[in-house]
């Protein structure tokens, strides 16, 4: 019941697998599962229906190709498909046009368009441009002070309205007062509001005619159920949107909705939030989402977040150690540190490749508190011990776990993962010249596994 | 048997329905009226459904399938409603698919009607009443909607800003607290909200308050670290006041689909939830997500909301809820 879209599907594949030929049959039996999956995961029943209905006459009517097996045929079918639906290829932003150039943000009360909108401007002030960030939502409480806050935190300008002042004469006065802050883009929090209210609505084509902006973003919740189509429908009707951000997708929803979206109205979704810190926010690549969802990992992602996070300098200073096979507990510690900033490890092991079909893996917490433990019994060595952990004796790693909070068994374990690091590592060298980030990875499924 | 003893229910509900008749005439109609857009999806397919119909066969239970699944109801629960059906119709020896209209409404009503203890303030003083939720589903209304009711009902509620993490989520609890004209017990954000709550308890023992209801801050239900957290808000209350709370209410999104499962699941393992408050039914989402949950859980619905003024939020009584889902327009 509870397991997730890509478990499924392996279910489905695997059993595929085991299949010399595809017949008729067993097609039927995949594509029942795989219909079951999709309803489970949210996505619109028609929807589930045309992909279904496209999937059989494709896999019925081709000849399997003789590099593959007739599973791993409809696994690429599925994926093509998926790809499809998800649209091509990443949507960006358009921003062309006369500064201030104006983004609405638009969706249903709690979908998260006040978050999204600040997430958005962190987004684009590290691209180098100068956005502002103006709250429309006169109706919630203290839904103004948040977006203050939050422009705060991400410091870019706030356009501050005045008590009582309406939607309308927000935004016209913001427009001025982006002009007069040299901002190039204008991102406006509209409120949250039903897609039955006739009213709001009106209020929304009004501020789109006030501001002509050349992007219209729908903030949808990931773990929207069939709704999602009507609701999105509707909004596009009547505003004609430009893009789809996926909200809350760090949680366990299957993100059916994101499917269903962009099958019915065509909108190309081009964000997704996964989290609740400003920068949990990511440009959406369909092709990504499709391997996600098919168990085929997001190795990518994981890439660039490291090339993003993990400074060139050190990485240069890494290999050399490699190649001089000096790589001493104090490089094992920065190591840590660094895969630390790429975020929490749950995060990281939802894209690894493989890691849907390991059901005990994630259901064990990977405990982010044992880096801190690492970290602490580095920290309670000597440089020479650190250096050369080979002189480690009994007596001083007792001191050690005295000094770090820790037992001797714990250093031990730490050595021991540490040592097959080592040991890894002289094969990646050993081999081709090593990259940096291919390295990193191995190590780190290596350091922390033993814990 | 089973034909009467239903019948017998139907008609002790009937009484109580005349004796409450003026009263539950304007709930119903609001709930109605909210729900409306549902009723309008499920009825005007089923009117559809059946009209063309003079024999319920496989066809008929498929479409049905379909439909109950675009309401959200789910695979699992739709397959079993099925099964129900068809075990009861050939049971009755029913061939009218008509009546298939008021068999479906009775099973819905049957499992949502969770026979449990009911929700009582007036059980314990202070009644401690602790509401969680994943993200922007509504808590910090509700929360102000469930004041506001029970101040009407003559009680003395007492708000927490237990939201500590979210911006400005402790000055939108407030601004509601003045609307209501409540007490508000809050502490600056990034508090810890066990404390604050700790605080909230003793205020109101002073104060001799009757009901404090604790908001929390929203939060994803597969992250363990924040699920801890509210398992520590309920250890430190249960220090101040023993088996509080007395009350955890689970706030859903209509909307959601079928997470919500995965988020009752999670949130009743780790703070033991003893009511759902289904929010934001007056869009077109149809909420058949409870069904799923009902059967699952047997956790009561308590509460439903249904528009963003302060009175809409409604008791919920599950055969008014299955009526007004299935109910057509022109017969009442």
């Amino acid at each position: 019941m509870f397991e997730n879209l890509t478990a499924r599907f392996d279910k489905v594949f695997r059993y595929l697998r085991g299949q010399g030929k595809l017949t008729e049959q067993n097609i039927k039996e995949a594509l029942r599962e795989v219909r079951l999956a999709l309803l489970e995961a949210d996505v619109n029943y028609l929807v589930v229906k045309d992909f279904i209905a496209r999937i059989r006459e494709r896999a019925v009517g081709q000849e399997v190709m003789s590099s593959l097996t007739p599973g791993q045929q409809v696994i690429k079918i599925v994926n093509e498909e998926l790809i499809k639906l998800l649209g091509e290829k990443t949507a960006p932003l358009n921003l062309k046009g006369t500064p201030p150039v104006p983004i609405m943000i638009v969706g249903l009360q709690g979908s998260g368009k006040t978050t999204t909108a600040a997430k958005l401007s962190l987004k684009l002030k590290k691209e180098k441009r100068t956005p502002c960030l103006v709250p429309a939502d006169i109706y919630r409480p203290a839904a103004i002070e948040q977006l203050k806050i939050l422009a705060n935190q991400v410091q870019v300008p706030f356009y501050s309205p005045n008590d009582g002042e309406k939607p309308e004469n927000i935004v016209k006065n913001a427009l001025n007062f982006a002009r007069a802050n040299k901002c190039d883009t204008l991102i406006v929090d509209t409120a949250g509001r039903l897609h039955v209210d006739e009213e709001l609505m009106e209020e929304l084509s009004r501020l789109k005619s006030i501001l002509t902006p050349s992007e219209i973003l729908l903030v949808a919740d990931a773990m929207t159920g069939q709704d999602a189509v009507k609701i999105a429908e509707e909004f596009n009707q009547k505003l004609e949107l430009t893009g789809v951000v996926l909200s809350k997708l760090d949680g366990d929803a299957r993100g059916g909705a994101a499917l269903s979206i962009k099958a019915v109205t065509g909108c190309p979704i081009k964000f997704v939030g996964l989290g609740e810190k400003i920068e949990d926010f990511e440009v959406f690549h369909p092709d990504r989402m499709s391997s996600r969802i098919l168990g085929m990992g997001d190795v990518l992602t994981i890439i660039e977040k490291a090339q993003e996070t993990i400074d060139e300098e050190s990485a240069k200073r890494l290999v050399k150690k490699l190649q001089e096979d000096t790589f001493t507990l104090e490089d094992f510690r920065d190591q840590l540190r660094q895969i630390r900033k790429l975020g929490s490890l749950e995060q990281i092991l939802g894209m690894l490749p493989g890691m849907g079909m390991l059901k005990e893996l994630k259901n064990a917490q990977i405990d982010s508190k044992e880096f801190v433990k690492i970290e602490a019994i580095i920290n309670s060595m000597t440089k020479e011990e650190r250096r050369k952990p080979n002189i480690l004796n009994a007596s001083r790693k007792r001191r050690i776990a005295r000094g770090s909070g820790t037992t001797v068994q714990d250093i031990n374990r730490l050595l021991k993962s540490y040592e097959q690091a080592r040991k890894m590592m002289r094969q990646v060298t050993g081999s081709t010249k090593p990259k940096a980030t291919k390295g990193k990875k191995k190590r780190k499924k290596r350091a922390f596994f033993p814990f | 048997m089973i034909k009467w003893f239903r019948k017998g229910e139907d008609t002790d509900s009937a009484n109580k329905h005349q004796l409450e008749k003026k009263e539950q005439k304007g709930l119903f109609s609001k709930l109605k009226s909210g729900l409306q857009k549902t009723r309008k999806q499920l009825s005007s397919k089923l009117d559809s459904l059946i009209k063309g119909k003079t024999v319920i066969d496989e066809e008929l239970y498929e479409e049905l399938e379909e439909m109950l699944i675009t309401c959200d109801v789910g695979v699992d629960a739709t397959l079993q409603l099925i099964d129900r059906l068809k075990s009861e119709i050939k049971l009755q020896k029913i061939e009218n698919p008509q009546e298939l209209y008021h068999i479906l409404q009775r099973e819905i009503a049957t499992i949502l009607d969770i026979s449990s203890s009911p929700l009582d303030p007036t059980t314990h003083k202070p009644f401690v009443v602790m509401v969680v939720g994943v993200n922007g589903v509504g808590k910090t209304t509700t929360i102000a909607k469930l004041a506001h009711f029970w101040k009407s009902q003559g009680f003395k509620p007492l708000l927490v800003a237990g939201d500590t993490f979210r911006a400005a989520a402790i000055d939108q609890l407030t601004l509601w607290a003045e609307k209501i004209g409540v007490p508000i017990v809050k502490q600056r954000a990034g508090a810890d909200p066990a404390a604050v709550a700790y605080d909230a308890l003793d205020s109101a023992i002073a104060k001799k308050l009757d009901i404090v209801i604790i908001d929390t801050a929203g939060r994803m239900h597969t992250k363990t670290n924040l699920m801890e957290e509210l398992k520590k808000i309920r250890r430190v209350i249960a220090k101040k006041v023993p088996d509080a709370p007395h009350e955890t209410l689970l706030v859903l999104d209509a909307t959601t689909g079928q997470n919500a499962i995965s988020q009752t699941k999670m949130f009743k393992e780790n703070t033991d939830i003893s009511g759902i408050i289904l929010t934001k039914l007056d869009g077109t989402a149809k909420g058949g997500i409870v069904i799923g949950i009902c059967h699952e859980f047997q956790i009561p619905v308590r509460f439903i909301g249904i528009g963003e003024g302060l009175e809409d939020l409604r008791p919920f009584d599950p055969e008014a809820f299955a009526k007004a889902l299935l109910e057509t327009d022109n017969d009442e």
